[in-house]
């Protein structure tokens, strides 16, 4: 649908294979936090038994979880974005606070929020991986480490939850953001508002781009500049 | 402006991955010791919450849930029986009914978790295993007490010298409130004295036995003699 008067012009914003590592990872992660819950509250574990079946699933989702990222380091695009999301720039400075007192604060191409998240997810997730190890073999560790293993797993999940829980709300609120990681492209408008920083880098300006989207030819290529 | 307004800057991505890596690396190792704090943090709280939702917290409510069964099973009050064989001059079989109908004896403990967690002060109700087994009679070449488990695969063993002991119960209520599904209802072991693997859930079986047949654990690495803080390599007080 366009709107009067706003011009329709969408700019690439993910690749196809950053979409599908973003699928992948939200696949593998859905599905430990599911298991999770089915295995760790008595209510729901009364409910559908099978608890070797969702161990097993919960470890292997939980194992697998870097594997789409890692698979993705094949893509250069994917490679550029990592860089932005590690690297903290004058203009993130003061991005919490501004957005605390809910003031606008011109970021690049993700703020300083979805960096800290992407940060602490990845950080919180390898923690999980090493804790929930020494819990599937447990053989391999004495039993004090085992203990304290489980006692970070079970309040890390708790963590992870909220962390994946306030993930999924954001994108809830808003819609553009969300047609970006199903289709690759926003509009110019949108990331006029939420990465100016970003925007300014995309060439374009004021011509639309020809029908950007899932048929574009240049989805998906590595070499494309807006990457 | 530069090209790319993300591309130079500080690698705080980096340091925070890292910060977290090391952060875990240390709870690790003294995650048991913080264990206790935060049990007894939470037992405080939770005695005090009327919505339950402390009980959702890792250690809230006290309790966390095992289970090695596929499924968690289920028996209601009326269906439950509990079979008395093996070495005995009368086998018999109850129903709830009839182990209520007889001598009630009720405990107030520390539950110890082998894993490390602890509840204070928790109620059990239920008939002494030494009861039930005067009733049926123990033959003179007797010398342990094997349980089995409707969940079809828990099993334990006592000496008969320590089920004799007036401080294992066949529990009926936890809690003061009939033992729940979950907590190994309708009715469960309970032996005080001991880490809580031994307080098999679902009991459905109890046979005198001329040997010690090891449970379900104790093939898996843990102690055939529980004691609370004398076996399993740990220094726990005892739950009396």
């Amino acid at each position: 649908m366009t709107r009067p008067g706003e011009p329709s012009e969408l700019i690439r914003r993910f690749t196809t294979a950053e979409r599908w590592i973003h699928r992948a990872t939200a696949a593998l992660m859905g599905t430990a936090l599911v298991t999770a819950a089915f295995l760790y509250l008595p209510a729901l574990a009364e409910l559908i038994g099978r608890r070797s079946l969702l161990v097993t699933v919960h470890e292997w989702a939980g194992i697998t979880m870097p594997v789409p990222l890692l698979a993705g380091l094949a893509s250069r695009a994917f490679r550029s974005d990592l860089v932005r999301l590690n690297r903290f720039g004058p203009h993130d400075r003061g991005w919490v606070r501004a957005t605390l007192r809910r003031r606008r604060h011109p970021s690049g191409k993700f703020n300083a929020g979805q960096k800290l998240y992407a940060a602490v997810i990845s950080g919180a997730a390898l923690v999980m991986i090493g804790t929930g190890l020494i819990m599937w073999f447990p053989r391999l560790t004495p039993l004090f480490l085992r203990t304290g293993a489980t006692f970070v797993h079970d309040w890390l999940a708790l963590l992870v939850g909220a962390l994946v829980g306030g993930h999924i709300w954001m994108a809830s609120r808003d819609p553009e953001a969300r047609a970006g990681l199903r289709t690759g492209v926003v509009p110019r408008s949108w990331a006029k508002r939420n990465h100016p920083l970003w925007e300014r880098e995309q060439p374009g300006g004021h011509q639309a781009m020809a029908a950007a989207g899932p048929g574009d030819p240049s989805a998906g290529s590595d070499a494309s500049p807006l990457g | 402006m530069t090209e790319n307004a993300d591309g130079e800057g500080r690698p705080v991505g980096r340091r925070v991955i890292l910060g977290i890596l090391g952060l875990g690396a240390v709870a690790v190792p003294v995650g048991a010791r913080l264990q206790n704090v935060t049990d007894g943090l939470l037992a405080t709280v939770s005695s005090k919450d009327p919505t339950g939702l402390t009980g959702l917290l890792p250690g809230g409510g006290g309790f966390r849930f095992y289970s090695v069964a596929e499924s968690i099973p289920h028996r209601s009050p009326a269906d439950y029986r509990l079979t008395v064989n093996g070495l005995v001059d009368r086998p018999a079989t109850y129903t709830l009914e009839q182990l209520k109908g007889m001598p009630r004896t009720r405990l107030v403990r520390d539950v110890q978790c082998v894993t490390g967690w602890r509840v204070p002060q928790t109620p059990f109700a239920g008939v002494q295993l030494s009861h039930l087994l005067e009733t049926a009679g123990v033959k003179a070449e007797a010398k342990a007490v094997h349980f089995t488990c409707f969940d079809g695969v828990y099993t334990e063993s006592l000496t008969l010298e320590q089920a004799r002991r007036p401080d294992m119960l066949v529990a009926y209520e936890m809690q003061d409130k009939p033992v729940t599904t979950p907590h190994g209802g309708p009715v469960r072991l309970y032996a005080a004295p001991m880490y809580f693997y031994k307080s098999a859930k679902w009991l459905s079986g109890i046979t005198v036995t001329d040997r010690v047949i090891p449970g379900y654990w104790e093939p898996r690495g843990y102690d055939i003699d529980a004691w609370v803080g004398k076996s399993n390599g740990r220094v726990d007080d005892s739950t009396g």
